[in-house]
């Protein structure tokens, strides 16, 4: 046991043979089949694959917002398969950050407030030099008292991430978050993930389609047809490309 | 968190107004109530303390029979004039007045009317001059027989100037006898009355004769204590010289003791109007459960990014239940603001109607501020709990997904809805059975609270089919079909919207149902029984019931062609020991003769003086047979034993007890009531009509009329009840409309995208107000269609409940109902408007690029 208590305190998130089945009988859908992924701490992993490959739902399992239908996942030393809502309240709370493809900021909220909502639900107070460099790395500074409305995408999306950041998360799951965006200001935020990650050491877990998003990442996992079919390290948009060409024509010879 | 809750409150301060309008109405009702009776009470306490302010010590007789507030004013026995004598033999009594005061002087003004008070006594006085309270404003005292004063507001309703010839009619004498004006007196502070009382000084032994009945006796005889005698000594000193057969009080008591009774009847009147305030509040209860719900769907999203980001159930259920916190508290104040204005007019114009009670400041008991912050917090929180509930079980990843949550099964919603009509059902049964046991009322109001409910979420299951059919009749045109899809769309919306409005169309309804019931069965049974042409009666203003002249009884039996004549009397007696009321008529034959009795032992044909009859159903409940002997007192006289004679059956028309004629004049009201004229075969009514009419000259109270009249006239105060009603309830059914107009706005507002893609392909603004108008009366026309079926069925409950109580006949307004459908189809129109303004102005290119 104490061999792999070392080796977990690396993977700030784990899944070990996933199985996820939607329905039954005829109408049965196998979302995963048997996953098992490691996500190391300090890094910046992208989650690929072609649209109903289960890469979203391999999220939604790994953040614990889905039950598995089979297999274990844990998020740092903590097993998240089995938690009742009260144990995944305290994890989402303690461990996890979102970052969503529709910002999803409360408009009533300003930036600021929206930023310190994940700290005010838990009680807690911000470490005020951590939120000094959240707010600097992500360049809000002079529109903080601004409502979500009076922001534009990029900015809030940033808003997004700071308020993921601001309660130092075990791993930020990020669904999608350029899908909304136009080119430059996806660039913007996919700079800012990246350099959290080097800079800061967070961990994060992203969803997406879009290779030159996933170019960002240091590592690109490949789902398709919820199973994990390849692995890039130090991606480029050209080699991700590529591997999602590969996949698609093995898909058409599949069928 | 905290923080935020508000904010999001605040952003939606809007939406929030409608269903918070709900509750301020409600908490209006209530606060209203207890401010209006609350100012009233102090008022009279005021009036009171004000017309006994000058009596140390008062002394009356002990009243024979108790009557409360709601049986009619308490009539005392009077007191033997010597007593005033050993009165003021007393140590510490400086002086000792005999005094006439009783109900019943009435005063006939320029007009030929009799002036009515509407609630306040009529008191007829002897003079015994004036005093620190009292002052003649014009004119002297009265020294003749034929002379009275009377106070400036009698003069002013009557239109009478002093040294004009008055017609009064007295306790003791329902012949119009005229009098001349002498003065007019009006009370210190320049008041013209005291409460709106009116008030006739006749001379002591004028006044001893007309309403006491006999001469030297006195109702009550003040005392005045000696310097440097407390009053509390002075009062036990009388009472210890007079024994134990007197009423001796001080001034303070007195006043104390006759505003008791009078409030007794108002905190009767304020519990009625809590009932309404109830049934105001209910509906309150839907329209905020479906604002609440409203919203929680449409912050599905957000309430799930709350989640994922860390917050529990608890505090989602927590957040909800603040904002409903915010918005009761916030309503509260409103309401009891809103309810201080209400009660406060509504105190004011009372004050003018009961003739210029002058109030006292308007007054806010404690009651009022608890029962509008209890109401108003307790009724939002418990409304708001089960979306808060519903808002704490959204699953965090709908904050990721863009997934409408599916329209749930109404299987459950269903079976406990059938489960909630049942005990509602049974509890009906129960109540309306006698088998509640002493909790009939309440287990009655129980189960129409439960059936409400029940039906309330059953609807969702019946909206489907009815709203459907209902949309049907719109389908001709594009619009119309688009505003039935839409009231469709969502039936638990639908349905609770609708079942606001059900409550109050059903009570309305279920009322009307019993009254008309009740009504066409007493008319059916009185016409078949009643074998009488013409009757005297007239129409009561206040406590005291029209009387006249039993001189015309004699009068119109002479007249040719009359066969019978009958003068009815009736007064609250104690017989054995127990209030009971007892009657006399003038000619006992025609309890066979004209009102049809039967016989069930003994005769009832004839009644001596020692003789008493009694109904079946009286007569079974008491244990008496013909031949039981019995103690009747009466308000006058001394108590006397009556042999029971005969019983007759008992039916709707009977009374309890009847008393030979001559026991009349030991009642509270030694009159006529009414009278029953029966005519020979073959005699014109037309013929005799006029000449009873001549007769009835110097007793303007009453008039003479056909039968058919006469049951219309009897039958008419349950119109006035049903109206009352009605009104009371119609505070209900607009907190409904309310509640349609929040559940379109809402709709309109989930729709902008959609309303907005419909412009765009070529919907005209018109034709999207009229798919809002259809939706919103297919839904109230809906709500009503539901109350209405609702309604007859527990007014048909009730009113075969009542068989055995003579209402036999299940009577529909059908014309009522199709008015209530009716009205419903306006209600939606109406609220439909701003709605429809709304979706209107929509700009179709935000509206489609609108997330």
């Amino acid at each position: 046991m104490t061999a792999t208590v070392g080796q977990q305190a690396q993977a700030a998130a784990r899944a070990n043979d996933v199985w996820k089945v939607y329905g039954s009988g005829e109408a049965q859908v196998i979302a995963l089949r048997g996953v098992s992924a490691e996500f190391e701490r300090g890094r910046f992993t992208a989650i690929m694959g072609p649209s109903g490959s289960g890469k979203s739902t391999l999220m939604h399992c790994l953040a614990g917002l889905d039950s598995v239908t089979r297999g274990t996942v844990s998020i740092g030393e903590t097993t998240v398969t089995g938690l009742g809502d009260a144990g995944l309240t305290k994890l989402r709370r303690d461990k996890v950050g979102f970052i969503f493809q529709q910002f999803n900021l409360l408009p009533t909220l300003t930036a600021k407030e929206n930023i310190l909502l994940p700290l005010s639900i838990a009680g807690r107070k911000p470490d005020p030099a951590w939120y000094d460099t959240v707010i600097e790395t992500v360049g809000l500074k002079d529109r903080l008292d601004h409502r979500p409305a009076q922001l534009s995408g990029g900015q809030q999306q940033r808003v997004a991430c700071a308020r993921a950041l601001v309660s130092r998360p075990e791993v930020i799951f990020a669904d999608e978050p350029t899908g909304n965006l136009d080119s430059r200001s996806g660039a913007e935020v996919l700079n800012f993930l990246r350099n959290s990650v080097r800079e800061h050491g967070q961990t994060i877990v992203m969803v997406t389609h879009d290779p030159t998003a996933a170019a960002y990442a240091d590592r690109v996992v490949f789902l398709a047809d919820g199973e994990i079919v390849s692995e890039l390290i130090e991606p480029t948009a050209e080699t991700v490309l590529d591997t999602m060409k590969k996949l698609d024509t093995a898909a058409e010879v599949g069928n | 968190m905290f923080r935020a809750t508000l904010k999001s409150l605040l952003a939606r301060k809007v939406r929030l107004i409608l269903s918070g309008l709900a509750v301020v109405l409600g908490v209006m009702f209530v606060s209203g109530a207890f401010v209006l009776t609350d100012t009233l009470g102090r008022s009279f306490d005021s009036v009171f303390a004000d017309g006994f302010s000058e009596i140390d010590v008062n002394v009356a007789a002990k009243p024979k029979v108790q009557v409360n507030e709601m049986e009619g004013e308490q009539t005392v026995a009077p007191l033997p004039a010597a007593l005033v004598d050993r009165v003021k033999q007393v140590p510490g009594a400086a002086s000792a007045t005999g005094v006439v005061n009783a109900d019943g002087a009435r005063v006939i003004g320029s007009n030929g009317k009799v002036v009515t008070s509407f609630g306040p006594p009529q008191l007829g006085e002897n003079w015994t001059g004036e005093s620190e309270l009292l002052k003649l404003r014009e004119g002297r005292a009265p020294q003749a027989e034929d002379e009275i004063v009377i106070n400036k507001a009698l003069a002013t309703a009557a239109k009478v100037q002093v040294g004009q010839k008055v017609g009064v009619l007295t306790a003791f004498e329902s012949k119009k006898r005229d009098f001349t004006l002498v003065g007019v007196f009006g009370y210190s502070g320049d008041r013209d009355s005291i409460g709106g009382v009116n008030e006739v000084f006749f001379t002591t032994p004028v006044a001893q004769r007309l309403m006491l009945g006999e001469p030297d006796v006195f109702s009550s005889i003040t005392v005045q204590a000696a310097g440097g005698v407390s009053d509390e000594k002075l009062r036990d000193d009388v009472a210890r010289t007079l024994g134990a057969d007197f009423e001796v009080k001080t001034g303070e008591q007195v006043a104390a003791d006759a505003s008791a009774s009078l409030k007794e009847g108002l905190s009767f009147f304020n519990k009625i109007l809590l009932g309404f305030a109830a049934v105001a509040l209910l509906v309150g209860t839907f329209l905020i459960l479906n604002t609440f719900s409203i919203i929680v769907a449409q912050r599905t999203r957000e309430l799930a990014l709350m989640r994922a980001i860390g917050a529990s159930g608890r505090q989602i259920i927590g957040s909800v239940v603040l904002e409903a916190i915010a918005v009761g508290l916030i309503a509260s104040v409103l309401g009891l603001a809103a309810g201080i204005g209400v009660g406060a007019l509504l105190a004011f114009l009372f004050g003018k109607l009961a003739g210029g009670l002058t109030l006292a400041g308007i007054g806010v008991p404690a009651a009022a501020v608890i029962g509008s912050f209890a109401v108003g917090l307790v009724i939002t929180v418990v409304a708001a709990l089960l979306p808060a509930l519903r808002a704490s079980r959204i699953p965090p990843i709908a904050a990721m997904q863009d997934v409408a949550t599916p329209d749930r099964p109404l299987t459950k919603v269903t079976v406990a809805g059938s489960l909630v009509t049942g005990i509602g059902a049974v509890l009906l049964f129960l109540g309306l059975s006698g088998n509640a046991g002493g909790q009939t009322l309440s287990t009655i109001l129980g189960g129409v609270l439960f059936a409400f409910i029940g039906v309330a979420l059953l609807t969702p299951l019946i909206s489907r089919p009815v709203v459907s059919l209902l949309g049907a009749i719109f389908s001709w045109s594009v619009p119309g079909k688009l505003g039935r899809l839409n009231s469709g769309r969502n039936p638990r919306r639908t349905a609770i919207t609708a079942a606001a409005l059900m409550v109050g169309i059903a009570l309305v309804t279920g009322v009307t149902v019993i009254l008309d019931s009740a009504k066409g069965s007493i008319s059916a049974l009185a016409q078949d029984t009643i074998k009488a042409e013409l009757v005297i009666a007239g129409q009561q203003g206040g406590p005291r019931p029209p009387t006249f002249d039993p001189g015309v009884l004699d009068k119109a039996k002479a007249l040719p062609g009359v066969r019978m004549v009958d003068g009815e009397y009736g007064d609250m007696g104690r017989i054995d020991g127990e209030g009971t009321w007892v009657a006399a008529s003038s000619d006992i034959a025609s309890l066979r003769q004209i009102f049809g009795a039967k016989p069930t032992a003994g005769d009832i044909d004839r009644l001596g003086p020692t003789q008493m009859l009694a109904s079946s159903d009286t007569a079974t409940s008491r244990g008496w047979s013909v031949g039981s002997t019995v103690n009747v007192q009466l308000t006058r006289g001394e108590a006397r034993t009556y042999t029971i004679s005969g019983i007759y059956e008992s039916s709707q028309l009977t009374n309890p007890v009847t008393l030979p004629a001559t026991a009349a004049k030991d009642f509270a009201i030694p009159q006529p009531i009414q009278g029953f004229i029966q005519l020979d075969p073959g005699t014109r009514v037309s013929d005799v009509q006029p000449q009873v009419e001549a007769l009835l000259a110097d007793s303007p109270e009453v008039s003479v009329a056909d039968r058919d009249a006469f049951i219309k006239q009897q039958t008419s105060s349950l119109d006035g009840l049903l109206t009352m009603i009605q009104i009371l309830l119609a505070l209900a059914i607009v907190i409904a409309v309310l509640g349609i107009i929040n559940t379109l706005a809402l709709s309109v507002l989930e729709r902008t995208r959609e309303l907005g893609l419909l412009r765009a392909i070529g919907l005209r603004r018109s034709q999207t107000m009229g798919m809002i108008t259809v939706e919103a009366v297919v839904i109230s026309v809906f709500g009503a269609l539901l109350g209405v079926v609702v309604g007859t069925g527990l007014g048909a409950a009730v009113v075969e409940a009542l068989k055995d109580e003579g209402i036999t006949d299940l009577i529909l307004p059908w014309g009522q109902m199709g008015v209530f459908l009716g009205l419903a189809a306006i209600i939606g129109v109406v609220a439909a408007v701003l709605p429809a303004i709304r979706a209107a102005r929509i700009n179709v290119l935000g509206a489609i690029a609108h997330d």
